[in-house]
C-alpha cells in the first residue's frame, strides 16, 4: 500500500478533529472576522502545520479546534462527537481527556516545581495513584532530557526547557492529540529543532496527532501536512509524502 | 481535591505578606467579638445571678389570678353575673405549715415563710416607705442568700431584741441609722412598733437595699395586724431555670398565685433580647469589615492569577475546580483568622478581667466576663462564613473567565 494510499484511508475512516464549516467572529462595534467557512479533518497519526502571515486566523483556528473558543457558526467534531451542544463542564473534560496544548509562551505554574507542573493534568484527570503519576512525569521529563530538573521551578530553567517541560506537561495525560501554538516561536534555533525533534518523535514513535500553528515556513516543510490561512480561509491543505518517515 | 488544596495552599503561601493581612482583619474581627460578647454575656449574667440571688426562685402569695368563680357559674353554663363585689376574704395563706408540708414532699429545694407589710420607717425626722418581710432566720436561710449578704451581724440577731430589725445598708446611709438605733415602724392599718436595727445587708440591688427591711415573722404579723399571718411563702430551688415550671405546678396544687423570678422581671429579661440583638448586630458588623479583607486578597490573587487560570481550564480543569481553589484559599484565611482570633479574644478577655475596678457603686471589683465555647463557635463560624462569602465573588469571576481571551492577551 503507497503512503498516499494509506493517508486517504486514514481520512476516511472517523477523524479525531473535524471542522464543518466553522466560522468565527468576534462581535464589536465593527465584528472581526477571525476564520470563516473552515471545513477540514485531522486524522490519527497526523503532523499538520497551521501556517500563514499575522491575522490569517492560525490560533483561532487551533484554539476552535482545541476546544477552547466556540464556532460564530459551523461545528468541531472530537473523534466524530459534536461538540456544539457540550456545556463548559463537558468541553473542560474533554480537553482534560483528548487534547493537549503547547502554547508559544510556556505558561507553567511558577510556584509550582516542574514535575507538579507536568503532574497538574493527571491530577485533575485523577486516575493514577500519586506514585504512578510521579513516575509517569519522570519518566516523560527524562525522555525530554529534563531528568535533572525536575525539583526545579520554571524560573530556574531556560527557554527551550521550559517549553520541553510544557511539552511534557501536554503529553502526562496521554491525550491522542496534541496542539501546539507557535511552540517555537519563542525559542532560538537550537532550542527549536530540539522542541521540534520532540513533536516529530511524538509523531513517529508513539503514535499521536499533532497540530501545530507556526510562522517558520521551513518547519511546516518538514510536517506530514500543511494548511495555509489567508484571512481565515484555508487556501492550501497539501500532504507532503516526501518527508513522512516509514512507519 | 487534593488537587484544589495544593493549588490554593501554594497561592496563599507564596503571597505571605497579602495572606497575613488579610488572616489579621479576620484575626481582629474575631478576637473583638469574642471579646464583646464576652463582656456583654458576662454583664447579663452577673446581672440574672444577682437577680436570681436576690429574691426567691419562686414567690406563693395570698392572690389568686383571677376571682374565684360564683356558684351560679359553676352550676348553670347560661348564667352571667354582673356587678357582684367578691367576697372579701381574710389575708394570708391558709394552713400555712400544711401547705409548706405538703409542698416539701416534692419541691426539689427549700421553703420559707414570710410576712410582708408595707410599712413607713421613721428615724430623725426621716419618713422611708419599706417593705418589711417578716422571716424566720432559720428557714430563710435555705430559700435565700440573705445571711450571706449580711454585713456588721448574722441574721439570728434578729433573735436578740424584742422587735429586731434589719434593713438594707443603702436605707441605713439615708436615714442614718447605725446598729442598734431604734427606728419606728408604721403601717396603714395603725400599727406602729418601735424596733432596734441589729444589723444590714447589702444584695447589691439597689431597690431592694433601699427599700426592704426583715423582722421576724412574729413582728411581722404584729405589724400586720394578724396573728399567725403568712402571706407568702418562698422557694429556692436547686435549679434557678427551672422555676418557671416548678410555679406553675405549686400554683396548680395550692390555688395560690405563684410567681417565678423570670415572671417577676419579664420585662427586665426580654431587654436582654434587645440587647442580644443589639450585640450580634455590632459583631457581625466588625466580621463584616473583616470580610473585605478577604474579598481584597482573593480578588487580587484571581487578578494576578489570570493566565494560571486560564492555563488551568485549558488543561482541562472544570470551572468548579477553579472556582473551589480561590474559595478553599478564602476558607484557609477565613480559618486561620478565626483561630488566630480565638486567641486574641482570649487574651483581650483576660486582659479586661485583670483590670481591677474600683468604683463605690459597683459591687464586682472585675468586669464580669462569660467564658464560652458558644462564643469562639459563634465568632469562627461567622468568620468562616464571610470570608468564604466574600472569597466567592471573585472566585466565581475568575472561573468564568474565558482562557482563549486571556492566552491571546499574554501572547
Amino acid at each position: 500500500m503507497s503512503a498516499l494510499q494509506s493517508i486517504q484511508d486514514a481520512q476516511a475512516a472517523t477523524p479525531l478533529i473535524e471542522a464543518r464549516d466553522v466560522t468565527r467572529i468576534l462581535p464589536g462595534i465593527v465584528p472581526t472576522t477571525l476564520v470563516q467557512g473552515i471545513t477540514l479533518r485531522i486524522a490519527d497519526n497526523e503532523f499538520v502545520a497551521i501556517t500563514g502571515p499575522s491575522g490569517s486566523g492560525k490560533s483561532s483556528l487551533l484554539y476552535l479546534l482545541g476546544l477552547l473558543d466556540l464556532p460564530t457558526t459551523g461545528e468541531v467534531l472530537i473523534n466524530g462527537r459534536a461538540t456544539a451542544h457540550m456545556d463548559e463542564e463537558e468541553r473542560a473534560l474533554t480537553r482534560l481527556t483528548r487534547l493537549g496544548f503547547v502554547f508559544q509562551f510556556h505558561f507553567l505554574l511558577p510556584e509550582f516545581t516542574i514535575l507538579d507542573n507536568v503532574i497538574l493534568p493527571m491530577r485533575a484527570l485523577g486516575r493514577l495513584s500519586d506514585a504512578a503519576m510521579r513516575a509517569r512525569a519522570r519518566d516523560l521529563l527524562a525522555s525530554l532530557g529534563l531528568a535533572d530538573h525536575v525539583h526545579k521551578r520554571p524560573d530556574q530553567l531556560s527557554g527551550g526547557q521550559r517549553q520541553r517541560v510544557a511539552v511534557a506537561r501536554s503529553l502526562a495525560h496521554q491525550p491522542p492529540v496534541i496542539l501546539a501554538d507557535e511552540p517555537t516561536g519563542s525559542l532560538d534555533s537550537k532550542a527549536s529543532e530540539q522542541v521540534f525533534g520532540v513533536l516529530r518523535e511524538l509523531v513517529d514513535k508513539h503514535g499521536k496527532t499533532v497540530v501545530a500553528v507556526t510562522h517558520d515556513l521551513g518547519l511546516a516543510a518538514r510536517m506530514d501536512r500543511h494548511i495555509e490561512l489567508l484571512d481565515g480561509r484555508i487556501v492550501a491543505d497539501e500532504q507532503h509524502l516526501a518527508v513522512t518517515a516509514p512507519r | 481535591m487534593n488537587l484544589v488544596f495544593d493549588i490554593a495552599f501554594t497561592h496563599v503561601r507564596a503571597r505571605v505578606r497579602q495572606t497575613g493581612f488579610a488572616v489579621a482583619g479576620v484575626a481582629t474581627g474575631v478576637g473583638f467579638s469574642i471579646m464583646m460578647a464576652s463582656l456583654m454575656q458576662g454583664s447579663q449574667d452577673d446581672f440574672t445571678q444577682r437577680l436570681v440571688n436576690t429574691l426567691p426562685h419562686i414567690t406563693v402569695s395570698d392572690e389568686r389570678r383571677s376571682p374565684p368563680p360564683q356558684p351560679a357559674e359553676r352550676l348553670f353554663q347560661a348564667a352571667q353575673i354582673y356587678g357582684l363585689t367578691p367576697e372579701a376574704r381574710r389575708p394570708g395563706i391558709k394552713n400555712p405549715l400544711a401547705t409548706m408540708a405538703a409542698l416539701d414532699v416534692w419541691l426539689p429545694g427549700g421553703i420559707a415563710p414570710s410576712v410582708k407589710v408595707q410599712a413607713i420607717i421613721r428615724y430623725a425626722n426621716h419618713d422611708v416607705s419599706t417593705t418589711v418581710t417578716g422571716i424566720d432566720p432559720r428557714r430563710e436561710a435555705k430559700v435565700s442568700e440573705l445571711p450571706k449578704q449580711m454585713r456588721g451581724a448574722t441574721l439570728t440577731a434578729l433573735y436578740r431584741a424584742t422587735n429586731a430589725i434589719v434593713i438594707g445598708d443603702r436605707l441605713s446611709e439615708k436615714i442614718g441609722a447605725r446598729i442598734g438605733a431604734n427606728i419606728t415602724l408604721q403601717t396603714s392599718q395603725g400599727a406602729r412598733i418601735s424596733a432596734q436595727v441589729v444589723g444590714f445587708f447589702h444584695t447589691g440591688v439597689r431597690q431592694q437595699d433601699e427599700g426592704t427591711a426583715y423582722v421576724l415573722t412574729k413582728t411581722g404579723q404584729i405589724l400586720s395586724r394578724q396573728t399567725g399571718l403568712i402571706n407568702e411563702l418562698h422557694i429556692r430551688l436547686a435549679d434557678p431555670l427551672a422555676s418557671r415550671e416548678i410555679a406553675a405546678r405549686v400554683e396548680n396544687d395550692t390555688g395560690y398565685k405563684s410567681v417565678s423570678w423570670q415572671e417577676a422581671y419579664e420585662d427586665l429579661l426580654s431587654t436582654f433580647i434587645i440587647r442580644n440583638i443589639i450585640m450580634y448586630a455590632v459583631v457581625g458588623a466588625i466580621l463584616l469589615v473583616a470580610s473585605f479583607g478577604t474579598y481584597n486578597i482573593i480578588s487580587t490573587i484571581t487578578h494576578e492569577k489570570a493566565r494560571d487560570i486560564a492555563i488551568m481550564k485549558s488543561l482541562g480543569l472544570s470551572e468548579y475546580t477553579v472556582r473551589m481553589i480561590f474559595v478553599v484559599e478564602a476558607l484557609i484565611i477565613g480559618l486561620s483568622g478565626a483561630l488566630v482570633g480565638f486567641l486574641l479574644g482570649y487574651l483581650l478577655c483576660r486582659g479586661l478581667g485583670a483590670i481591677r475596678i474600683t468604683n463605690p457603686f459597683i459591687d464586682s471589683d472585675h468586669l464580669p466576663l462569660a467564658y464560652t465555647y458558644v462564643h469562639y463557635l459563634l465568632a469562627g463560624a461567622v468568620a468562616l462564613v464571610s470570608s468564604v462569602a466574600a472569597g466567592y465573588a471573585p472566585a466565581r469571576k475568575a472561573a468564568r473567565e474565558h482562557p482563549v481571551e486571556i492566552i491571546r492577551g499574554a501572547t
